[in-house]
């Protein structure tokens, strides 16, 4: 090879494994609630396996069930202190070390009542990997880049003074182009927002049904039309992000604790038990639909051709995402708050009493293979990144590899 | 040589500029709003002060002074962050943030976070300054010298000394203003045969005129206008929901001050029921009415209405809802609207409320006598 040809494309190799160094950056990302689309699966080649230990803990201050969310080498967790959980936190921890990157201490300007098992920092942050966005059962919602600069609040109930729920509110976010999707759902002043992450200014605001809704939107890809689920006890609504607007609507009810999930071009909806939809570009359809397959407060996960839902009782029920056919049943140490989320055949769900379990899926009637006792009430789902899994208390984060 | 003389000059000149700067930074922090409004300019305007050194704490945090509680955050978290460094460099001037803790016409929410910083950075000082908190006009910095007053309180029950974990005991109720607080030494102090008198405490209003039932069927009677809506005619009969409805005295006599319409009118669903009383201020004045109800309520000050929430069986707490209102001098006409809905579990049953006035510290307002 000539020297004039050789430096191109030493530049070309070098950018391509850059570019693939990038990618599986970003694919260890876990960016929001159930992570990649709100699916409950890690993208991520490098997965945590069957056996995982303490790797390092960090103390936190005050009351939270939010998912810790990861952003490249940066963990980020919300929580609330004080007698009224007033102070609300926003915290960046280094993955590596579990060091404190940075903290911010902000006062709830919304309301903090809540009922005692649920808190004020309930509902999980995002980001859009250079924002990172909290918000919280009081209504406020905080932007701040990857260093900690603010760059925008809210405090929506001080907006709309009606919009809060004395129950405790926990939709958590989502950010799609540019808009960050925030639920407000209550039995008063119920509304849903796209809110503009430059400036955290409204695009849109569409009134929504005036009842306690604690699920969060879905990222839905079909018919070459990018949209976003709401889903209510009045069914599941799907809008465009950029304006609002309605595009297809499933009115046959739906659960306001668990969120459905979306898979493959399929919508598995928390409805009358399971209710498989296929959304194409404008309309619905329901595939099938399982009325025994009843998740009980965790979401429910899709890995491959498979569905797994834990039930009020602490059973992991899988059944085939062909049809809701049950295929086998397996209990775990429940109960549970968390949902599960999964990396390769291996699911990881936290139960309240501190246990955490890895189940593979891949033997005969699904086994849990391990199990480590945090020994600390866990109501959060998980997060996984780079090979590993973050979990949290009121009181702790743990990363576990 | 000349240098020497100009250089002090030069530096005073420096910091004039800086705090000039800052003060364009803190008025664009001071401007933002509702829905948004003032962000954009707000984001660099947190950068530019999030730079500046310890010097610049206070006047951070007097830009906190009358501020609203957006731009109370946005001006909290710069101060935090100019903190942090502080700390880190060891710059932080307490001396300047006990001065701006102690003067107490500056707002309680800068004046929390001076002494926030003032414990993260001197702990030993702050423990100092604790009992001079007793009577701040801030609630939540009484909470440390009363937590104190419960430790020694303990430590003296526990050294038999019940006479001055009494006296202790009672130092702490007139102080305390959280309801966790408070809970806690009046029970205490009823152990010890002490009398506690919550509802003064709290300023509970515990004397009400209620009616009832009117409908509230499909909870359609939130938004219908009844009779007592339009006049206040504690004579009056009007048809209600299976009956007449009539005024009747309600003397609450609950630790917390519960107006229970199940007591005068039994435990009905889907209806509708007023309470009406009359609160003398010495004064005009600002103050709040505090409202825990967990069925649908309105609430109407001297005809004006209030707040209105439609929520039900949700749950109920003290202090669940507080209500800036102006009160004029002399008599002030309070009336309630309390829905009772349709649902029938047996955590559904309470239709009722309990409502205190109180300023912005949550010390009870006495009512003229």
């Amino acid at each position: 090879m000539t020297p004039s040809l050789f430096r191109p494309l030493t530049l070309l190799v070098a950018g391509i494994s850059a570019l693939g160094i990038f990618s599986s950056a970003l694919a260890a990302d876990w960016l929001q609630f159930r992570g990649p689309n709100g699916a409950g699966i890690s993208a991520d080649s490098k997965a945590p396996g069957p056996q995982v230990k303490v790797a390092w803990t960090a103390d936190l201050p005050g009351r939270g069930l939010s998912s810790p969310i990861v952003v490249g080498d940066k963990v980020f967790v919300t929580c609330a202190s004080g007698p009224e959980q007033q102070s609300l936190h926003v915290f960046c921890f280094d993955a590596k070390t579990g060091k404190t990157v940075w903290e911010r201490v902000l006062r709830a300007t919304g309301r903090t009542m809540t009922q005692s098992k649920t808190c004020v920092a309930a509902p999980t942050p995002c980001s859009d990997g250079k924002l990172v966005f909290a918000h919280y059962s009081s209504n406020d919602l905080f932007a701040f880049d990857l260093d900690g600069n603010l760059q925008w609040l809210r405090g929506l109930t001080y907006d709309y003074s009606n919009a809060s729920n004395s129950l405790g509110m926990a939709q958590s976010l989502s950010v799609i182009d540019g808009t960050l999707v925030v639920q407000s759902e209550n039995d008063s002043e119920s509304f849903a927002a796209g809110i503009d992450t430059a400036t955290g200014v409204n695009k849109w605001k569409i009134d929504r049904p005036k009842a306690a809704n604690w699920t969060t939107a879905l990222h839905v890809k079909a018919g070459g039309k990018q949209l976003v689920t709401l889903q209510s006890s009045k069914g599941i609504l799907g809008i465009d992000p950029n304006t609002g607007k309605e595009v297809w609507n499933y009115a046959d009810g739906a659960s306001t604790i668990p969120s459905s999930t979306f898979n493959d071009g399929v919508i598995y909806a928390v409805s009358h038990g399971i209710t498989a939809l296929q959304p194409d570009g404008n309309s619905i359809s329901q595939l099938w639909r399982n009325e025994k397959l009843n998740p009980g407060t965790a979401s429910p996960l899709v890995i491959g051709g498979a569905i797994y839902a834990v039930n009020g009782a602490g059973v992991l029920i899988r059944a085939s995402a062909k049809n809701g056919d049950e295929v086998w049943k397996l209990r775990l140490k429940g109960p549970f708050s968390g949902s599960p989320v999964a990396a390769g055949q291996y699911i990881y769900i936290a139960g309240e009493r501190g246990d955490f379990q890895v189940v593979d899926t891949t033997t005969k009637e699904g086994s849990i293979v391990s199990t480590v006792e945090l020994k600390e009430t866990i109501l959060c789902t998980p997060a996984i990144s780079n090979g590993a899994v973050y979990v949290r208390s009121d009181g702790k984060l743990w990363k576990l590899e | 040589m000349k240098l020497r003389f100009l250089l002090p000059l030069i530096l005073l000149g420096s910091a004039s500029v800086l705090r000039a700067d800052l003060s364009s930074s803190i008025e664009k922090l001071r401007a933002v709003d509702r829905e948004g409004k003032g962000n954009a300019e707000a984001t660099e305007a947190w950068k530019e002060i999030a730079k500046s050194d310890a010097a610049t704490l206070t006047q951070i945090l007097a830009g906190m002074n009358g501020a609203n509680p957006l731009a109370e955050n946005w001006l909290r978290t710069a101060a935090g962050v100019v903190a942090e460094k502080a700390v880190m460099g060891n710059g932080i001037s307490i001396d300047s943030l006990v001065a701006f803790l102690q003067d107490t016409k500056n707002a309680a929410a800068p004046r929390v976070l001076a002494f926030d910083l003032i414990r993260q950075s001197k702990p030993e000082m702050s423990e100092n300054l604790v009992m001079n908190l007793l009577a701040d006009p801030s609630s939540e910095l009484r909470r440390y010298p009363v937590t104190k007053l419960l430790e020694e309180g303990e430590a003296a029950l526990s050294a038999g000394k019940k006479d001055v974990a009494g006296d202790t005991y009672q130092k702490a109720l007139v102080a305390a203003r959280d309801e966790d607080q408070i809970k806690s030494i009046a029970k205490k102090l009823r152990e010890l045969g002490r009398t506690v008198d919550l509802p003064k405490h709290f300023g509970f209003l515990m004397n009400w005129q209620v009616i009832a039932p009117f409908t509230n069927v499909e909870r359609k009677g939130f938004d219908e206008v009844f009779p007592p809506e339009k006049e206040i005619n504690l004579k009056a009969s009007y048809p209600g929901k299976g009956s007449d409805a009539k005024w009747a005295p309600f003397e609450s006599k609950d630790d917390y001050g519960m107006i229970d319409f199940n007591k005068p009118f039994t435990m009905l669903k889907e209806v509708t029921g007023y309470a009406y009383t009359e609160f003398n201020s010495t004064e005009a004045l600002d103050a709040e009415i505090r409202i825990g109800c967990k069925n649908g309520w309105k609430v109407w000050l001297n005809g004006e209405l209030v707040f209105a929430r439609d929520e039900y069986h949700r749950g109920m707490k003290l202090d669940q809802y507080k209500l800036p209102v102006r009160l004029k001098k002399g008599a002030n006409k309070i009336l309630v609207k309390c829905c009772q809905n349709e649902q029938t579990e047996n955590w559904t049953v309470e239709w009722q409320f309990q409502m205190r006035i109180c300023d912005a510290t949550g010390t009870a307002i006495a009512e003229a006598k």
